[in-house]
């Protein structure tokens, strides 16, 4: 036994890529993960719709403000603009204090204050929701002294409507679901490319195509093209499973959805493919992919609402394809968003293709050297 | 159509620090079958892989079948065949899987056919289905060279083709070999074993990088100018480290149960064995390519480790 083990040891040490990987990743992704995750999310984005212009109208704005849990950063005006918001993704909320709102109070009216909000997502507003109510019964009760002072005694000054839109019941797999076809996709394709290229090299293969006339990009796309179809099954098997077991609506359009995987399946085929430029084995090959699996399904908003995360974290989230495949397949299924609306989500994914695919070429060696 | 098949000049290919090969000049005229001779790590598999492009040369420059070897690699691909040291087809595909998927890369014409005239030809015809890995050493040859000749290359670079197969399937390999060499084909191959160099028109030696010595067998033989004595005596075993500790004696290696004992000078190196042992029998016999290289690998300043 102590002989394996000093082998064991021996043989760890010597593969050094492999034993520096075991170690810094853990340590990167726990410092990334721990300080980015947060189950309670704050500074949502959120519109407001104002129109009644009073100091009780501005002293809840900041109350809400200070709650950290909502950060104004549209007005919107009229019912279709504050739509628009929501269904683009801009904004998680729309608060909207309809006209004559302080008045109705002073006069012990019960006026309404409404909170429109996206649901797709029911675990990175729930939170929100929840202390909404609170947060501007307490601010109330800061305005309910002197001559107001006889509103304090009410139960309750104002009526609180939450309006949840698109997943209005909250049911988290309307959600996930389509998210995961996301996240399934992403840890096959790049890892089964990133395999494909150093098994070449591993079973001595490696050589003997590269003694015959063939070229880098042939090869590329010799090998990453059966894999398309792959993903395309995959993408088919998840969302017929999606319809008939979870019940998920899928409201947009299909044609806008299968760009979106085709582009998000060509985008992790080419990622894959620079990995197995990367790697010498087959085993470093997995470590990398996992090394960027992990990220993907905690920073691009699959497991934890991205807005909750710090900005510098979100950024990092900005740059994985996932991100951006994840607001396309949402908002197609749940939200119909339109092609314009996700214009940017389509480019974001683009561009990363492109610059991973040119890498991948760069990389590909023609010699053995 | 240029004359030569390889014209090579001062190529050096080094490893970060460590020199594989070092200022080698070679020039092989087409239609012949050349043997390069040489210990393990002398460089041979290195300079086969730059003549086909496989490999950077880090000073020098040549020429495989008239194209620079340095700037026009696809153009060699096309027109050389090159058969790997270690097997390199793909276990997971059948033999014909994996003639097919040669024959499509290089875009050859009726593919199909062509193939199964491949198969005929080599007797593997009832063996098409067979996944390769499954396949013995002597039949994965025939496999590999199969392959790399289906595009009917120029020029056909083997690298210890015959490493780990058994004496029959080395026999029809070579017997193969002297077909494709008949039908026009030069050929290039490494190897180990002195009876395969010896069915080479010519023949390159190796050590640490440089070429010895080059040319026929016999003429590599006759320029060593070495002398060699034989004997069967039963107790040689125990002279063997003594007689390789004189000075007149250039190598003595056991061939079979006999000893040789091989030496540059005939009349001093008969002198010693009779010096040394009185008592045994000695025939002088013919060196043999085996005797020379052994002789030529210890004059190169090589250690036995290499051996």
């Amino acid at each position: 036994m102590w002989a394996i083990l000093v082998k064991e040891m021996i043989q760890m040490r010597r593969d050094r890529v492999t034993f520096a990987m075991i170690l810094t990743i853990p340590i990167m992704q726990l410092i990334v993960f721990g300080y980015a995750i947060n189950n309670d999310p704050k500074h949502l984005p959120t519109a407001v719709q104002i129109e009644d212009n009073s100091s009780i109208s501005r002293t809840l704005l900041s109350a809400l403000q200070n709650s950290e849990y909502f950060s104004f950063i549209e007005t919107a005006n009229g019912k279709t603009k504050s739509d628009d918001l929501i269904r683009q993704g801009k904004v998680s909320f729309i608060l909207t204090i309809p006209a004559g709102f302080s008045e109705r109070l002073i006069r012990g009216e019960h006026p309404q204050i409404l909170l429109e909000a996206d649901a797709t997502d029911p675990v990175a507003t729930a939170n929100a929701i929840a202390k909404f109510q609170l947060i501007i019964e307490h601010a109330l009760a800061q305005e309910f002294k002197g001559p107001l002072s006889y509103l304090a005694s009410q139960e309750s000054a104002t009526e609180v409507i939450i309006l949840p839109h698109y997943n209005p019941e909250g049911v988290t797999a309307f959600n996930i679901v389509p998210g995961l076809v996301g996240v399934i996709l992403t840890m096959t394709m790049v890892m089964i490319t990133s395999m494909a290229m150093t098994r070449e090299v591993e079973r001595g293969t490696m050589e003997n195509l590269l003694a015959m006339p063939v070229r880098p990009y042939q090869v590329m796309i010799g090998k990453i093209t059966p894999y398309i179809l792959v993903g395309a099954v995959q993408t088919l098997i998840i969302l017929i499973a999606s319809h008939f077991l979870f019940a998920v609506p899928f409201i947009g359009s299909l044609w806008i959805l299968s760009i979106g995987v085709g582009l998000f399946i060509l985008a992790n085929l080419a990622l894959g493919f620079t990995f197995s430029t990367l790697a010498k084995t087959q085993m470093q090959a997995m470590q990398l992919t996992i090394f960027f699996f992990l990220p993907s399904i905690l920073l691009s908003g699959f497991m934890f609402p991205f807005h909750g995360m710090p900005e510098w974290a979100q950024v990092i989230g900005e740059g994985l394809p996932l991100t951006h495949f994840l607001r396309i397949i949402r908002g197609v299924m749940l939200k119909d968003t339109d092609f314009n609306d996700l214009a940017p989500e389509f480019m974001a994914i683009a561009i990363f293709l492109v610059v991973v695919g040119t890498l991948a070429i760069k990389r590909y060696r023609q010699t053995l050297d | 159509m240029t004359e030569l098949a390889i014209d090579v000049q001062q190529l050096v290919k080094r490893f970060d620090k460590k020199l594989a090969v070092d200022h080698v000049d070679l020039q092989m005229p087409r239609g012949k079958v050349w043997g390069f001779l040489g210990p393990n790590g002398s460089g041979k598999t290195t300079t086969i892989r730059m003549i086909c492009g496989l490999l950077e040369p880090s000073e020098g420059k040549g020429y495989c079948l008239g194209y620079d070897i340095q700037s026009e690699q696809a153009a060699i691909k096309l027109a050389t065949g090159y058969m790997t040291q270690k097997f390199s087809f793909w276990e997971d595909l059948s033999i014909r899987e994996n003639l097919e998927f040669v024959a499509r890369l290089y875009h050859l014409k009726d593919a199909k056919n062509l193939v199964s005239k491949t198969l005929d030809s080599l007797g593997l015809a009832s063996r098409q289905q067979q996944l390769a890995g499954t396949l013995s050493g002597g039949w994965k040859q025939r496999l590999a060279l199969a392959a790399v000749t289906m595009h009917n290359p120029q020029l056909l670079l083997l690298d210890e083709p015959t490493a780990g197969v058994d004496p029959q399937a080395r026999r029809e390999f070579w017997d193969q070999i002297h077909l494709l060499a008949s039908q026009g084909m030069t050929i290039l191959v490494s190897t180990h074993y002195m009876d395969e160099a010896e069915r080479c028109d010519h023949i390159v030696y190796l050590a640490d990088g440089k070429i010895i010595t080059q040319g026929t067998v016999q003429q590599i033989i006759l320029e060593s100018g070495l002398v060699t004595y034989r004997s069967n005596a039963e107790n040689i075993r125990e002279l063997a480290p003594l007689l390789r500790q004189q000075e007149t004696v250039e190598h003595a290696a056991y061939f079979g149960a006999a000893l040789h004992v091989s030496g540059p000078d005939k009349t001093a190196l008969y002198n010693t064995i009779k010096r040394v042992a009185p008592d045994i029998n000695w025939l002088e016999v013919e060196t043999t390519l085996e005797d020379t290289f052994i002789a030529l690998t210890k004059r190169a300043g090589l250690n036995k480790e290499h051996l």
